[in-house]
């Protein structure tokens, strides 16, 4: 039982992980075998669609043909537009009124016909061709290589009327711009001996220019019991600058987790940044060993005031409130608050 | 040459706490420490029409430059850099047009390296791009280079192999015309513009991929809001700020790197310790200035002097008498001044305005003049991210442009489309712009609001013209794109390794459309040929090496594609240039 829900979580995941890979607009990929799958996203697709291998071959002459291939009168008028491929104007994205425009701006879906970026190299590779070295490797930059880091988001004391606690949140990560692995862990110690942790193992990738998609296994232990999960989420930048991550758990006991988080950097200095923050838990099943209640389960707010010595060092003071809701609440020992408020003193640092 | 006999270390310097005006200032007596070659000092200057700096002056047909490790201390925290014959800035070699010159480069370090003449013509295999043009120059080994001289004018060459440059890598090349040198002047100096930064740069970039705001100190911040607000009323205050909010852009993006970590150099030397370069009363004194900064625009002035511009990217325009100069990384720009006072401030502030590198012009050593107030970075503006839509729709209320409505719509239907590339829609390409401007007349962020007359890119005419008058057979155009948060550069929304080359036909003429989808100005250089920058219309105007491309702008040029074989074309911001804002080019 706990094997199937796992396997199909894995169909899923790579279900998902294939689709965002075809719907990575890469001219590369773009054969015409991949055609009938790339219909996964957008109008974006449609106007790449158009623009595959038979176009490359014109493309050395579109260039030439006349200046008014890149010139239109203006963008209202692109269906009268005299200039190459029918197909990519019948494809032109919706969201391409000036409306859309005024309020999003550069992230409008493109102008004017699209392009293919190999179009240029009329076959011509970086490994292959003329006036190539021989028997050496071809120049390689740092877009090909992977780098290693560390980020510590809280290294904390935590100082309430229950208990006094020292938290811990941070990963290791390693990869590119755009498709990272993380070991993420989050431990709570209170008294010497850990509380709760979390031990997590994703796979980032990016989908978009501010969004990736997350996905992998979370072990967690400590006092109470051991529970193991599958995650898949969206972690990324909002506009307006909040910075969101929500990722939906399933656990081998057939319980779920959504937990989002969101955060904000407000500056006051340069250096003195206030940091509101808000972490929702919300549990599908009631799992009584873990003292967990089904639905809306627990809400942290709060706020982290760091003064930035360094933007890879910045100690911070704040103040958080957590609150237990319904069944959670219920399942709380005798005499413990459904509400909890505390100090915090701690430090983010990154290498 | 001039070294530091004595390391002057000084213990307090060395303390990590030093102050910050230190740190911007840089060491009086900072530079290359160590032994090295002979070193007749300041005085070189009374015997050499070069050397106000600390390089060598190198003449003749053969030379050999020795690459290696020495300590270099610019802040008060020693480092290692990597040097050619031990100094920083490396030997200035002077060069005779016609003559075919040998330079044997010896590498005694412990990775490969390599050296490239930038903006030389010459054979692909003697341009010095590792894994592009040539092996690479392995540790131990020592390569020939050897070509003929086919120019004249002001050029320089450094390492093009991982962040060598950065580290000390780059030095000038003065190449005499055959016919003799035709600008008059009875004396000239090299100010070759440069930065250090005490970490390694590699480890730079790597902050930058986890941070890409990393070293802005320069950010919006609430209380600015407030004070907007209570100047400017709500609606003007926040508006202001939604589209950087919304796109999720810093409108003082103007740097990567700031005087957080660099310290800039006029020949080696730091603002504090004041490079001098003498002159005689009544003389008229040409300076040869390179940019050699690995990531940085410098706008150079020297007050109450008026500059003429003689010569760009090593080749004579007809001249242009300014006051400030935007310099991008790999442009030379050489100008005569006839200095009428004791001593004037050359001036070098970043473009971001968080520091500057200075020198000083003057009649003897030991004299200075004041150094300008510094400027308040200018938050980019609505053409910087919109190109000519800012006109068009002018969403947020045209600011300058607002009442010309003729003039608005004669731009509108002249308005120029981009056609972006189909991998411009993924996480590599954080905006686009679907109407660029085309304005070559904009001196460009920070530099708009001033009295000073400014050096733009429609000031300049090179003498003689298009050397090739045919009309360019065909138009390419290629997107500069990027992605601050994650801090990917690309081309196209393609990072080099995902790139295939650009062909060009052997012997053809073509023009090149440079669009620029990012909020930074990229200075774009392509080896091997030169690049005939042209209006609007197609009229040529200058050739030049290096052509930067400001945010939302398209600058089109033609090449005529003359040189056989592979060639490296890229940003010539090199943190910019490693992310892959990089193409390779084949001539067949």
């Amino acid at each position: 039982m706990k094997r199937t829900l796992l396997r199909r979580f894995f169909v899923f995941l790579f279900f998902i992980e294939s689709s965002f890979a075809l719907a990575q607009v890469d001219g590369a990929q773009l054969h015409p075998e991949h055609e009938e799958h790339n219909h996964t996203d957008t109008a974006i697709e449609h106007d790449a669609e158009t623009t595959h291998s038979d176009e490359v071959v014109d493309h050395s002459q579109h260039g030439s043909d006349e200046p008014g291939a890149a010139i239109s009168t203006n963008h209202e008028q692109h269906g009268s537009q005299p200039d190459t491929g029918e197909a990519e104007h019948q494809h032109m994205p919706e969201a391409m009124d000036h409306e859309a425009m005024s309020g999003s701006m550069m992230q409008s879906e493109g102008v004017g016909s699209l392009r293919d970026p190999h179009a240029y190299s009329n076959g011509f590779e970086l490994t292959s061709g003329p006036y190539l070295l021989e028997s050496e490797r071809k120049i390689s930059l740092a877009d090909a290589k992977n780098f290693v880091g560390l980020w510590v988001d809280r290294f904390e004391y935590v100082e309430s009327h229950d208990f006094d606690a020292t938290e811990f949140e941070g990963h290791v990560w390693m990869g590119d711009s755009y498709n990272r692995f993380l070991l993420r862990g989050e431990v709570e110690v209170v008294n010497d001996s850990v509380e709760t942790a979390e031990i997590d193992l994703l796979h980032t990738r990016a989908i978009s220019p501010f969004w990736n998609v997350q996905y992998g296994l979370r072990r967690e232990f400590g006092e109470k019991d051991e529970r193991n999960w599958a995650s898949i989420g969206l972690s990324g930048l909002a506009p307006y600058w909040f910075e969101v991550d929500a990722s939906l758990f399933l656990g081998e006991n057939g319980n779920s987790l959504f937990d989002i988080e969101a955060e904000y950097d407000l500056l006051l200095t340069q250096r003195l940044v206030m940091q509101p923050r808000i972490d929702i838990h919300s549990y599908g099943k009631t799992d009584k060993e873990m003292g967990r209640g089904s639905g809306l389960s627990t809400l942290k707010t709060g706020f982290r005031l760091r003064y930035e010595f360094d933007r890879q060092l910045a100690p911070y003071i704040g103040y958080e409130r957590v609150i237990k809701y319904g069944e959670t609440a219920d399942l709380l020992p005798v005499g413990e608050d459904r509400t909890d408020n505390h100090w915090i003193l701690g430090f983010k640092f990154w290498f | 040459m001039q070294y530091e006999k004595s390391s002057r270390f000084d213990p307090a310097l060395a303390s990590p706490l030093k102050s910050r005006r230190r740190f911007v200032q840089g060491l009086i007596g900072g530079g290359v420490v160590g032994a090295g070659f002979a070193s007749s000092g300041w005085a070189q200057d009374e015997q050499l029409p070069f050397g106000a700096g600390r390089a060598q002056v190198l003449s003749g047909k053969t030379f050999n430059l020795v690459i290696e490790e020495q300590p270099a201390n610019f802040t008060g925290s020693p480092r290692i850099a990597t040097m050619i014959n031990g100094s920083i800035p490396a030997p200035t070699l002077r060069w005779k047009e016609g003559d075919t010159v040998t330079i044997n480069v010896t590498n005694r370090l412990s990775q490969p390296t390599s050296i490239h003449w930038h903006g030389i013509i010459l054979p692909f295999e003697m341009d010095g791009v590792p894994g592009i043009s040539f092996p690479g120059i392995a540790p131990g080994q020592t390569f020939q280079y050897r070509f003929k001289l086919q120019q004249s004018g002001t050029y320089w060459y450094h390492s093009h192999s991982a962040f060598q440059e950065m580290t000390g890598m780059y030095g000038a090349i003065v190449i005499e015309p055959a016919e003799g040198e035709r600008i008059q002047a009875d004396r000239e100096h090299l100010i070759m513009l440069s930065e250090w930064t005490d970490e390694d740069p590699m480890y730079v970039f790597q902050k930058l991929k986890t941070m890409g705001h990393l070293y802005n100190f320069n950010q919006p911040t609430l209380p600015a809001l407030l004070e907007d607000i209570s100047e400017n009323g709500l609606d003007a205050a926040v508006t202001r700020r939604d589209m950087f909010n919304v796109m999720r852009m810093k409108p003082t993006d103007l740097a990567d790197l700031s005087a957080d970590t660099l310290t800039y150099l006029i020949n080696g030397v730091t603002p504090a310790g004041n490079n001098t370069s003498l002159f005689e009363k009544g003389q008229r004194v040409r300076l040869r200035i390179v940019n050699a900064a690995g990531n940085t625009f410098f706008d150079l002035r020297i007050p109450d002097l008026p500059m003429t511009v003689v010569q760009v990217d090593g080749m004579d325009v007809e001249p242009v008498t300014v006051d400030e100069i935007r310099m991008g990384a790999g442009e030379t720009y050489d100008v005569l001044v006839t200095p009428d006072q004791d001593a004037h401030t050359i001036f070098a502030e970043t473009m971001d305005r968080t520091g500057y590198a200075r020198g000083t012009l003057a009649t003897q050593q030991g004299l200075s003049a004041p150094i300008p107030p510094r400027r308040q970075a200018q938050w980019l503006s609505m053409e910087d991210m919109m190109g000519t839509m800012s006109h068009a729709d002018a969403p947020m209320g045209s600011m300058d442009h607002g009442g010309d409505h003729a003039e608005m719509s004669m731009s509108n239907s002249m308005q120029v489309q981009a056609r972006h590339a189909t991998t411009e829609f993924g996480p590599s390409t954080d905006m686009r712009v679907d109407f660029p401007r085309t304005n070559l007349d904009d001196p460009g962020v920070g530099l708009r609001e001033t009295d000073r007359r400014v050096l733009t890119l429609s000031d300049l005419r090179t003498l003689g013209g298009a050397i090739d008058q045919r009309e360019p057979e065909r138009e390419i155009e290629l997107h500069l794109t990027g992605n601050m948060e994650r801090y990917s550069w690309s081309i196209d929304g393609l990072e080099y390794g995902k790139s295939t080359p650009i062909h060009f036909r052997y012997g053809e003429r073509l023009r090149v459309h440079l669009h620029n989808d990012t909020m930074m100005t990229h200075p774009m250089h392509l080896h091997g040929m030169w690049s005939d920058l042209e209006d609007a219309d197609g009229n040529f105007l200058a050739r030049r090496h290096t052509l930067p491309v400001q945010p939302a702008q398209r600058v089109s040029f033609s090449v005529t594609a003359d040189a056989l074989g592979r060639w490296a074309w890229h940003c010539h911001l090199l943190l910019h240039m490693d992310a892959g804002m990089f193409r390779e080019v084949v001539v067949v």
